[in-house]
């Protein structure tokens, strides 16, 4: 295969990876008159507990998609190919609706006078009180993530030679251990994609935490674009922020792919 | 050979209305080196996943030392499968994988240790600990997967197709030494396959199968001199099977003449199958049963293989004599090369 085939991607990667990369490496270490500094990175320490809830609150959402996601994956992939297949289109077909739209809806479910107050009026139970939570941040993180997480795990237990299963046994094992044994660490390359999908769009998640949230639990993703857009503006604060967050995010990714046995690590997107 | 270790009796397997097995019968004897022969689809490996309990009969009974095991699982079965894609688990090394079963059973490091060793000697494949499994070739694969079976100390081994992904030298080395593994370990040995030379080669007993049922039981030898009908003749080694008809006893008309035979005990008049075997026709210049053409010949390596024309049926004729293509020939068969199979015989 000749390398000059590569070219297109190459110049690809230049114009939309490297070129933006080393715009938000020189943006973070410039000052608002144009000089150099640090300053961006000092003045960040004062939103310390936003990079704290951003972190705590994907780490919950991706453990709670987990929590769902595998045994959802693991159902599917033991079901009939047409079950299966009508499963995995129920849990596609909300990503084909427009993400705002469907955050706007959670919105008017979880509002004091919503949907399910009025349901839990109905049948004479206590209200909720969830809109403007971090409980509400992470329901909408965890409804919006959780294909992500389900997929990949399913794709590779899906893949996975159904005889193994039957080997294990043959060998002594009943079902838990020949989970535990056998399908759970074959199925290790998928969750570590999972956890990785889910993460990392979770930490920098900006209108699940605005719109859910209520403005009150501000995330990373919210303090970025609050530099861009908002009153605030300060593109060198937030370019530092998001250099910031990539760093956390990659070191992040490469303790996950230690997980993976070396031979298969995850896929980062 | 010894006691009775597995009986089927009448098991039947039907899956969505089809009929995979029907009404099986079949006692396999302990240490005994059995081959469930048959073409694809003949409910072979159907067989062998009932005995090692991945299947469970529609209906019949599955004795294992006189105890009815139907209803017992895999796990609880002193019976270990060899599983025709080896099923090896990607994620363990070579020790592991061998070592797995007995990690199951809680066994103690260091027996572990001696009985790993012990197999993979067995196999040929000491040295090999540490490899991934997906660093082995397809050879060195099949003997961890048949090193992981038999480190459980089974009492039966199954083997479904096992050889079928390998290469024909390979297959051959494997054949002599998976035989050479049987008589070391003294334990019965289930074997399917569709390869009617393999099946020849290794077992005590062949167990001919097509469309769900068994058509005959016996030795390689029984089965390859007397095969019982025209379909396992066929199956079994190369055949020329011709129509013919029964004039009395020891008298068979076919190709248009009358020829000399063993078969007593047939209607007079019956139509019958005529088998006979390539080599057992003999090809001469004149002076013989039939006569005929060579309309094309084969080298084999040890013999050449001839197709003549006579009477409107082409024979074939293994002979280490060639005759060019065009010679007139004639054929001659001794009587007790003539096998007669009634028609549509299936038992």
């Amino acid at each position: 295969m000749s390398r000059r085939y590569a070219f297109p991607h190459v110049g690809w990667m230049a114009v939309f990876v490297v070129v933006p990369l080393v715009l938000i490496v020189g943006f973070s270490l410039t000052s608002a008159d144009g000089g150099v500094t640090l300053d961006n990175f000092s003045d960040m320490m004062k939103y310390a507990p936003v990079f704290g809830r951003s972190l705590w609150l994907s780490l919950i959402s991706t453990a709670i998609c987990l929590m769902i996601g595998y045994p959802l994956a693991y159902v599917m992939s033991r079901e009939k190919p047409a079950v299966a297949a009508a499963a995995l289109m129920l849990l596609m077909l909300p990503m084909w609706m427009n993400f705002l739209l469907r955050t706007y809806a959670w919105m008017s479910i979880l509002e004091n006078s919503g949907f399910l107050n009025q349901l839990l009026n109905v049948f004479r139970l206590p209200n909720v009180h969830i809109i403007n939570t971090e409980a509400a941040v992470v329901l909408g993180m965890v409804y919006n993530y959780l294909p992500f997480m389900t997929l990949p795990i399913h794709t590779v237990l899906h893949k996975m030679d159904k005889s193994m299963m039957e080997a294990a046994g043959d060998l002594g094992a009943n079902s838990a251990k020949t989970f535990m044994r056998v399908v759970l660490p074959i199925s290790v390359p998928g969750v570590i994609s999972g956890i990785t999908m889910v993460f990392v769009p979770g930490v920098s998640t900006f209108i699940i935490s605005r719109l859910l949230g209520g403005g009150k639990t501000l995330m990373l993703g919210d303090l970025i674009e609050m530099q861009f857009t908002g009153n605030a503006y300060n593109p060198y604060l937030g370019a530092a922020i998001s250099l910031v967050m990539m760093v956390i995010v990659l070191l992040s990714m490469s303790v996950m792919n230690r997980f993976g046995d070396g031979g298969e690590s995850a896929v980062v997107l | 050979m010894s006691k009775d270790l597995i009986r089927l009796v009448d098991c039947v397997m039907v899956f969505d209305d089809d009929v995979i097995l029907n009404s099986i019968n079949l006692t396999i004897k302990n240490q005994e080196f059995l081959t469930l022969l048959g073409p694809s689809g003949c409910g072979k490996t159907t067989t062998l996943r009932i005995i090692g309990g991945f299947e469970t009969p529609t209906s019949g009974d599955v004795f294992f030392d006189g105890v009815r095991i139907n209803d017992v699982p895999p796990y609880k079965r002193r019976v270990n499968t060899v599983f025709q894609k080896y099923a090896l688990f990607p994620h363990l090394n070579v020790y592991e994988n061998v070592a797995f079963g007995l990690r199951i059973a809680k066994t103690r490091e260091d027996e572990i240790k001696t009985r790993v060793n012990d197999s993979l000697a067995l196999v040929g494949l000491l040295g090999y600990e540490k490899r991934r499994v997906h660093q082995l070739s397809g050879g060195q694969q099949q003997r961890v997967a048949i090193a992981r079976a038999v480190v459980n100390r089974p009492q039966v081994l199954l083997l479904d197709e096992p050889l079928g992904a390998l290469d024909l030298k390979l297959r051959k080395e494997m054949q002599a030494e998976l035989k050479a593994i049987q008589k070391q370990v003294g334990i019965t040995f289930i074997y399917v396959t569709h390869d009617q030379e393999e099946a020849l080669t290794m077992s005590d007993t062949v167990v001919v199968m097509n469309n769900g049922e068994i058509l005959q039981i016996g030795t390689p030898q029984d089965i390859y001199n007397e095969p019982i009908n025209a379909f396992v003749a066929d199956f079994i080694g190369e055949s020329n099977i011709i129509d013919g008809v029964m004039i009395g006893d020891c008298d068979v008309e076919f190709s248009g003449r009358r020829f000399e035979c063993v078969d007593r005990g047939f209607d007079k008049d019956e139509p019958v199958d005529v088998v006979i075997r390539p080599e057992d026709l003999t090809v001469g210049e004149g002076g013989g049963q039939l006569s005929g053409t060579v309309s094309s010949v084969t080298f084999k390596g040890v013999h050449y293989e001839m197709m003549v024309d006579s009477g409107g049926f082409s024979w074939m004729v293994h002979s280490t004599l060639s005759q060019p293509v065009g010679a007139a020939v004639s054929l001659s068969v001794k009587p007790f090369d003539i096998h007669i199979m009634r028609k549509g015989k299936t038992a």
